[in-house]
């Protein structure tokens, strides 16, 4: 037999004891040829739009799931930044653009689409305005709508204008939703660099230079490595890494054969396969418990950081052997709501809010899923930002920041989202004001490092 | 469908006829086994089969259901998956 029995059941063992899985099929759709000025012909243009081009995107990776065996959890859609293909409406309240976005998604039947979202590192215009100030209700009144903003490039800064806004769409967001734990803040992402392809929620949105239609592929697969490096022998450090690399490897290649099948079946263009530990709530799925198998008693203890490093780099390097279309995010992900080991290490008090800050500045995103206190001030959460945004422009990398300031709720609460979004524990924030700092407004501009030409 | 090839595996607890209950339902779908191999691993009943379908409309779906009904009668889980989610994950 061409495969060894012994790989054959390697394979089947990762899928059904170890949570191997595609994350996410995403299909990125352009909207640049929707936009009109009358926002309900614009509305009509963009739902023809989604629901043609996605109208056989699950029944397609449903038959690509069965074919190759391997579950393919979510199926999504990104679609062009709306504030730049809705600048021309003049309407000030995009509401109705989101809830467009939703009837759509959920008419094709996906779990959540992505791209209510503007680009604003350098400046905003009046449509990127429009959008921001319609996010809270539009999130409000949507389920599957996701939204995002960029306020921090390497190339232009960070603009603080934007980031102190960002604080007061929160404290809104979470406002509108405090019936249920302030869930709306859980499909809205602040970023600095965001990346055009990515296929994970709820940062995904169809970047300008990306063609008409393509498939993103998110795979994930935390418990895979965790059981590969628990059966490790006294392995010296240099042997995890090693086992992870080519355990990521496997993993990777498993994406790119389901996306490019997806790609073809759906005439559309194979954009990127993004490999990124994207944990559950599913005991051992964890990227804490990985960090934990290589000798920390728990996450967020001293040596985390090192530890997580080590992690992210041996699964790109991984990653990028097994694919050329490695993109997206691809690293670790550390939210921490669902991550069953995320949220003991803050049960115990060994994970704080600043060690997590530190971890970002390692891995493949940022403060995700963390809960604070509800009273948190809109200029904390703005500084909150700022600091990731600082940790990805400086470091010419992507960070996001996603806060749920829980309505009612303070330090030592538990919040359950559901579903995959998990539980989080309320943690605690500097109690120091940053007031003065984020009204300063401004930009903080391109650091040196902007200056490659 | 182009003439692919399977790889399918049934694993669980040994029980008499299990082979030939699986290899009818395959039999009846015109399912061609290229290579077999069958241990006792970890006290589990492992079969892995080879297998070619050359109809160009195969309903792999149909297939499927059947082989994992047959697997529940007795016991065993039944996968059928195209070869290529091994070719690429363990070969470059």
């Amino acid at each position: 037999m061409l495969i060894h029995p012994e790989e054959i059941l390697e394979t089947i063992k990762m899928v059904t004891n170890e949570n191997l899985d595609i994350r996410t099929v995403t299909m990125g759709i352009s909207l640049r040829d929707c936009c009109h000025p009358d926002i309900d012909t614009f509305n009509e243009n963009i739902y023809e739009k989604i629901t043609t081009c996605a109208k056989d995107l699950v029944k397609t990776t449903d038959d690509v799931q069965s074919l190759y065996g391997i579950p393919i959890i979510n199926k999504r859609i990104s679609v062009t930044p709306i504030a730049i293909v809705a600048e021309s409406c003049k309407e000030p309240d995009l509401t109705s653009v989101a809830r467009t976005l939703d009837r759509a998604a959920h008419d094709v039947g996906i779990d959540f689409i992505g791209g209510f979202s503007a680009l604003v590192q350098k400046g905003m215009t009046p449509g990127d305005l429009r959008l921001i100030n319609s996010v809270p209700q539009a999130l409000a009144s949507t389920k599957k709508v996701c939204s995002s903003i960029n306020v921090a490039t390497t190339k232009a800064g960070i603009n603080m204008d934007a980031v102190a806004l960002m604080g007061r769409v929160i404290k809104e967001t979470a406002h509108l939703t405090r019936d249920q734990g302030g869930i709306g803040c859980a499909k809205f992402v602040v970023f600095a660099n965001a990346p055009d392809d990515n296929p994970f929620m709820a940062g995904a949105f169809h970047g300008i230079g990306e063609p008409e239609c393509t498939i993103n592929v998110g795979v994930s697969g935390p418990g895979v490595v965790n059981s590969a490096v628990r059966a490790l022998e006294d392995p010296s450090l240099g042997d995890i890494s090693e086992c992870i690399k080519k355990t990521a490897f496997k993993i990777t290649r498993v994406g790119e054969v389901i996306g490019k099948e997806v790609a073809k079946r759906l005439d559309a263009r194979f954009g990127v396969l993004d490999l990124s530990l994207a944990p559950t709530p599913a005991i051992g799925d964890s990227v804490a418990a990985i960090l934990e198998a290589m000798g920390l008693e728990s996450c967020g203890t001293h040596g985390t950081t090192a530890a997580l490093a080590l992690l992210n780099d041996a699964v790109k390097k991984g990653g990028s052997m097994a694919s050329s279309s490695v993109g997206g995010l691809s690293g670790a992900f550390i939210p921490v709501s669902e991550d069953a080991g995320m949220i003991n290490a803050v049960l115990c008090g060994s994970l704080s809010l600043d060690k997590l800050e530190a971890m970002t500045s390692v891995c493949s995103v940022g403060l995700d899923m963390i809960a604070i206190p509800g009273d948190t001030p809109a200029s904390t959460i703005s500084a909150i930002i700022a600091d990731e945004m600082a940790i990805g422009m400086i470091n010419k990398k992507t960070t996001a920041v996603r806060l749920i300031p829980v309505p009612g709720k303070t330090v030592g609460d538990m919040v359950e989202f559901g579903g995959l979004l998990g539980r989080a524990p309320v943690m605690s924030v500097n109690r120091y004001s940053s007031e003065k700092f984020i009204a300063r407004g401004g930009r903080i501009p391109a650091p040196i490092q902007a200056l490659t030409n | 469908m182009v003439p692919s090839r399977f790889i399918i595996t049934v694993i669980g607890i040994d029980k008499v006829g299990i082979v030939a209950g699986i290899t009818r339902v395959m039999a009846d779908f015109n399912v061609n086994i290229v290579d077999i191999s069958q241990t006792i691993m970890q006290s589990l009943f492992t079969m892995i089969m080879l297998a070619e379908i050359k109809e160009e409309n195969f309903d792999l779906s149909s297939f499927q259901k059947a082989m994992a009904a047959k697997g529940h009668e007795f016991g065993v889980e039944v996968k059928v998956q195209h070869e290529d989610t091994f070719r690429f994950m363990h070969r470059i």
